[in-house]
């Protein structure tokens, strides 16, 4: 049961940050309530962990029997319970717990999605200011976006020649177009006013760009981040799995390797609930950031 | 002398795909320093075109806005703007929406305990000083719309250019705003162009009022000074001759000589 404790206390830290963002933006804040807050984290709480739990009933029945293919729920909790219990641990170079795995992958997705986000920003600003820029360069855009992360990475081997600038590489390719587009489409929609606005004042371009630009394509712009970083987390566990390090991604290919069939069970739960928090993040992010402009 | 404000021969016409449409011909107005003036015409007319010509964000076709002689090609606060849709910046504060003006203006010449006095006195100027770190979200139209002009007055502008600031008000707000806007007339001296509907707004406001013709290619059909005394109070005008008459004769041209037609549009 510990994947559902480990999904249980996640949910629990992200939803109390959008409830705050929530009370931000509401004229009149109410009285902290604390029953009414206990009554809501339990209506949040209490249904997906019905659903896991039957889940997991469910999928132990199925795989109970000894001709099963996969192993049941049990099966997973006794043969990788050093896995559940101890994320932490720390034998050597090679043998390392899985929240070490995850936090080694998180870094290589802070990179190259770092690098995405800057570098689709400034591109999406550029194309969304110029009519001719967006038509010919968004059909380029919408193809090159649907390449799946794995088919860049030949190329990326062939072209860096190592495994680490590869894996940069792909999540980097991966994750940018979705933060282009939106952020042209977000700066093709800034309100003319604000524009004339800029032109009154007579801001120079990067004056426009920071303080007219950014803020006003927020919205768009975080939309683009929170699709980009969930392919990016998409991409990091490809890519690992065949460059190879510590990481994540490739855990599972060494355990399928060597037919650790539970091994790769746990392994997917911390992925599925990496991004799931990845995901919350960017989200909470950029209803914090954006909090002004949603508004009218 | 030579005018504060000349418009000379002003034309502009638009061209979207291949058809050009003539919206001005031949605007021709001098405007003196520290007059109000008011353009009033039916919707459609080409008021706002004539704002933002004066205003430098569109392009005369042909003639020329000279203010002190200088040719106006290019926007720039001297000849700040405040828009009938207040257009504050949703996610600054009323505080770091004029600070934004006031820094870009007085970056150089005003330093930033200036600056900061400066932008509260506008602030107070339109009495909005009580509500400086609310966002626009947080208050009402009228309270924005005072914002927008605070903004425009924090630039310390040669001409002050109002497209229709009251429009989107009821009447009690508009009342109160058309006060303030006498009273910081009053006392800044600032040159002012303003455009409304609102035939009483124009005539209790103005020292002369702007009578625009129906488009296309619409030109000022006639200016209509109004002699009457500052300050002026609008119980007191309410049955005064000379208000009287300077109304019914905006009202006859608009309603009687140049009847709106839907054909226009
Ligand atoms: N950028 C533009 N391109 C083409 N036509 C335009 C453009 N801007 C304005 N026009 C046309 O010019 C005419 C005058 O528009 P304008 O907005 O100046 O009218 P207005 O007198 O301000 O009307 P209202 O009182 O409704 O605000 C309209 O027929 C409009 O369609
Ligand atoms: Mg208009």
């Amino acid at each position: 049961m510990s994947i559902q404790a480990v999904e249980d206390t996640k949910v629990k830290a992200f939803p109390a940050k959008p409830a705050e963002i929530v009370a931000f933006t509401a004229k009149a804040r109410p009285r902290i309530d604390l029953v009414a807050i206990a009554g809501k984290v339990a209506s949040t709480l209490v249904p997906p962990a019905i659903v896991i739990a039957l889940l997991l009933v469910v999928w132990q029945v199925a795989c109970s029997s000894p001709t099963a293919s996969l192993p049941p729920p049990s099966q997973v909790w006794n043969e990788a319970y050093d896995l559940i219990a101890h994320p932490f641990f720390d034998n050597g170079p090679q043998d390392i717990g899985l929240a070490w795995r995850v936090l080694i992958s998180l870094q290589r997705v802070a990179i190259g999605f770092g690098m995405a986000a800057v570098v689709g920003v400034a591109l999406g600003a550029l194309v969304g200011q110029s009519v001719w820029a967006m038509r010919g360069l968004d059909p380029v855009f919408q193809i090159l976006r649907t390449v799946p992360p794995l088919a860049w990475l030949p190329l990326s081997l062939a072209a860096f020649r190592d495994s680490n600038p590869s894996a940069l590489f792909v999540i980097f390719i991966t994750s940018i177009w979705p933060v282009i587009i939106n952020t042209a489409v977000g700066v093709r929609n800034i309100p003319q006013d604000y524009r004339n606005v800029a032109r009154i004042l007579r801001l120079n371009q990067l004056e426009f760009f920071v303080k007219i630009m950014v803020p006003a394509a927020a919205p768009y712009i975080f939309t683009g981040l929170r699709i980009g970083i969930g392919l990016s987390w998409l991409a990091i566990v490809a890519a690992e799995m065949l460059t190879g390090g510590v990481g994540i991604g490739f855990f599972i290919w060494d355990a399928w390797n060597s037919s650790r069939l539970p091994d790769i069970i746990v392994a997917l739960a911390y992925i599925g609930v990496t991004g799931f928090c990845l995901d919350r993040l960017v989200a909470a992010v950029g209803a914090f950031v954006t909090r002004g402009t949603t508004a009218k | 002398m030579t005018a504060y404000l000349k418009l000379d021969h002003i034309d502009k016409s638009f061209a979207r795909g291949g058809q050009v449409s003539d919206v001005l011909r031949d605007i021709r107005l001098t405007i003196d320093k520290g007059e109000f003036v008011s353009i009033i015409g039916h919707s459609g007319c080409g008021k706002s075109t004539l704002l933002n010509l004066i205003a430098g964000l569109t392009k005369v076709s042909a003639g020329a806005v000279l203010l002190e002689d200088k040719e106006v090609d290019s926007p720039g606060p001297e000849r700040a703007v405040v828009f009938q849709n207040h257009s504050l910046l949703p996610w600054l504060t009323v505080y770091e929406n004029i600070n934004l003006a006031v820094a870009k203006v007085f970056g150089r010449s005003k330093s930033k305990a200036e600056r900061h006095d400066w932008i509260m006195r506008n602030l107070d100027l339109v009495q909005m000083a009580h509500a400086r770190d609310k966002r626009p979200a947080e208050i009402s139209g009228g309270m924005k719309q005072r914002v927008g002009i605070a903004r425009a007055l924090a630039m310390e502008p040669k001409i002050l250019l109002l497209d229709e600031p009251f429009g989107a008000l009821d009447a009690l707000t508009r009342a109160h705003l058309q006060d303030a806007v006498m009273d910081i007339h009053s006392r800044l001296g600032s040159t002012t162009i303003m455009i409304t509907h609102d035939v009483d707004e124009a005539v209790l406001l103005s020292d002369r009022i702007v009578m625009m013709t129906n488009g296309p290619a619409a030109t000022i059909g006639e200016v209509l000074p109004v002699p009457l005394v500052r300050p002026r109070r609008r119980i007191e005008l309410a049955s005064d001759r000379t208000f009287l008459r300077c109304r019914e004769a905006v009202l006859k041209f608009l309603y009687e000589r140049h009847r709106f037609v839907e054909a226009a549009e």
